[in-house]
């Protein structure tokens, strides 16, 4: 990251009575990233949110917002008029959806006239100008999010941090949300951090990831790096790359080559590890191929015959659970399924690139 | 019953004749409890919001207190405040003891923990992160405390209502204080008591009923104006 550095913590602890639920080392979003902070509930996502907005305060450690430290009451006020939270619960006063959204610019004082454009212009952003005259209590709750997020954009904040907010959403508003709101960042460059829930979210809103666990970055990277490249199992768990299997190197090749046995099968990866190594192979499910038993057609280098184990319908695929002698998991789409004539009991021949094997090491 | 139709006759005939007396009780009852119903809502309101935003050590100890004060009994508090303000008590010199002061020095000690325990649960029942997002859209801390009250404002409107209420319809600390000397000190409530007791129920009914209708008119007001914001 050489982008100058907009909100960057460092060495920061933040504990909740005598529990410390932060502790994080390091961290530091560039000008105009987008950042997504994933893990499971409780691991801290919201209360790093609040704590990069200056709404909570550090035990320990320093908070820097465009390279000066946040520590007195002026560079407290500075961080907090210009970067916008955007909550879970939308938080709408009982107003209008205009006083709503000019409710920051009223805040400092900006001119009528000039509230009621900006007010225009990030009403039409969000696509909701009808809703200008409505009370904020009869809205939907799509309509209200979209208020709770024009209101943030309003006061063209440097930096936005976003709680995770579009699961309570039906499919098609959430849709239409995250498509707006992925327009927007790309289009205005802001600095964004985002507390999402969703791996698809991520990748569709941000380049950075960093995934959390009981309060610390368990991994920190582009969304290439970390989702494809886990560090560790926790991260690959959390990440969704759905076989983790365990393997130990049997040769390695000097073209780096490497040779894994998993459960008495052999699948060729990448990387730089030595014969005898324990380790994780990782298969992202969207990077295994399914195809019926013509052999010679394909160029991966690891290919199994499988047994279709399980069929599950996941919204618009189907996970496929197989017994390559190993488990995997595999996505199809419905009309391969159907090609393929892919039901439960089924062989098929399921393969993957050797560079779409992660691998990681094992201690036990 | 006769007593009873005879009581709602009088009254019409005090109402519509403008009786100069009971016109007179009538606006010194509204002027001194909404004196100090609105002395309440400048003290109940601000420490009842400072209460509900900060967290300090007996907090909950201090709401117990206030929860307790909203059901002080005004005899009590007449009690207090007379012998705060008697000839010889330490707030003696303010010579204030049968005046429609020491009646408003009462009512407002009666509404003020009124107010200020329903401010504290309208604002303590807002959602704790509209503080925070009020805060991170760069509000100052009184910017912030200024939306709050406005979107606890039902409850708030509420609170007058309670405070109002219960010290237009007081009599025990305003007979203690202020003495139900006529023409100066006498009011809807303590007039009532009086011809209560001389066996004049006619015009005590009738004094009664003046008094239901002018708590109806004020709460009939401020609901208008509650249920006006609600609507929109």
């Amino acid at each position: 990251m050489t982008e100058k550095s907009i909100i960057e913590v460092k060495n920061l602890i933040v504990q909740r009575g005598k529990v410390t639920v932060l502790d994080i080392r390091e961290l530091s979003v560039g000008q105009g990233r987008s950042l997504s902070l994933i893990g499971p509930n409780g691991a801290g996502k919201s209360t790093l949110l609040l704590t990069l907005a200056g709404l909570l305060p550090l035990n320990k450690g320093l908070l820097l917002f465009a390279g000066k430290p946040v520590n007195d009451r002026t560079s407290l006020a500075m961080l907090r008029r210009n970067a916008a939270v955007v909550f879970q619960e939308p938080l709408l006063l009982n107003d209008t959806v205009y006083n709503n959204v000019a409710l920051g610019l009223k805040f400092r004082h900006v001119s009528s006239g000039e509230i009621s454009r900006s007010v225009d212009e990030v009403l039409n952003y969000f696509g909701i100008t009808h809703l200008v005259k409505r009370s904020a209590k009869t809205l939907s709750g799509g309509e209200a999010k979209r208020v709770s997020l024009a209101r943030a954009f309003a006061i063209k904040p440097r930096l936005i941090l976003l709680d995770e907010s579009f699961n309570a959403l039906d499919p098609p508003s959430r849709e239409a949300i995250i498509s707006d709101l992925q327009n927007i960042l790309e289009q205005t460059k802001i600095t964004a951090v985002l507390a999402l829930h969703d791996r698809e979210d991520t990748l569709r809103l941000a380049q950075d990831v960093a995934v959390m666990s009981a309060g610390k970055i368990a991994q920190y990277g582009t969304t290439a790096q970390v989702f494809n490249h886990p560090d560790n199992e926790f991260v690959a768990n959390f990440v969704g790359t759905e076989s983790i299997l365990e393997g130990i190197v049997k040769t390695v090749s000097p073209d780096g080559m490497v040779m894994v046995a998993i459960d008495g099968k052999i699948v060729e990866a990448v990387g730089r590890f030595c014969a005898g190594q324990k380790v994780y192979c990782c298969m992202r499910p969207e990077n295994v191929t399914i195809s019926n038993n013509i052999q010679g057609k394909i160029s991966a280098r690891n290919v199994f015959d499988a047994r279709v184990n399980k069929m599950i319908r996941q919204g618009f695929l189907y996970k496929l659970i197989l017994d390559c002698g190993f488990p995997l998991v595999a996505y199809i789409t419905p009309p391969s399924c159907e090609d393929l004539g892919l039901k439960e009991g089924v062989r098929v021949m399921a393969s993957f690139k050797a560079t779409a094997v992660h691998l990681m090491k094992r201690e036990k | 019953m006769e007593l009873i139709v005879q009581g709602i006759i009088k009254a019409f005939e005090l109402i519509i004749s403008f009786d100069p007396e009971v016109l007179g009780i009538t606006w010194l009852s509204l002027k001194i409890s909404g004196t100090a119903t609105f002395i309440s809502l400048l003290i109940g309101v601000s420490t009842g919001t400072a209460v509900a935003l900060t967290n300090f050590r007996g907090k909950k100890l201090v709401i117990s207190l206030i929860n307790t004060g909203m059901g002080l009994p005004p005899v009590v508090v007449g009690l207090f405040v007379t012998i705060m303000i008697w000839r010889n008590g330490p707030l003696g010199f303010l010579e204030i003891l049968y005046t429609p002061y020491a009646m408003i020095v009462a009512q407002a000690i009666i509404a003020t923990p009124i107010v200020m325990g329903i401010s504290l649960a309208a604002i303590q029942n807002l959602s704790p992160n509209l503080r925070l997002q009020i805060l991170s859209l760069g509000a100052g801390s009184l910017q912030m405390v200024w939306v709050l009250i406005k979107e606890a404002k039902l409850p708030l409107l509420a609170a007058v209502m309670a405070g109002f209420g219960g010290v237009i319809s007081e009599v025990g600390a305003s007979i203690m204080v202020g003495g139900n000397i006529k023409g100066y000190s006498r009011v809807l409530t303590t007039a009532t008591v009086m011809e209560t007791g001389k066996g004049n129920f006619d015009i005590a009914i009738a004094l009664g009923i003046i008094l239901l209708i002018l708590a109806f008119l004020v709460n009939f007001l401020l609901t208008q104006i509650q249920q006006r914001q609600q609507a929109r």
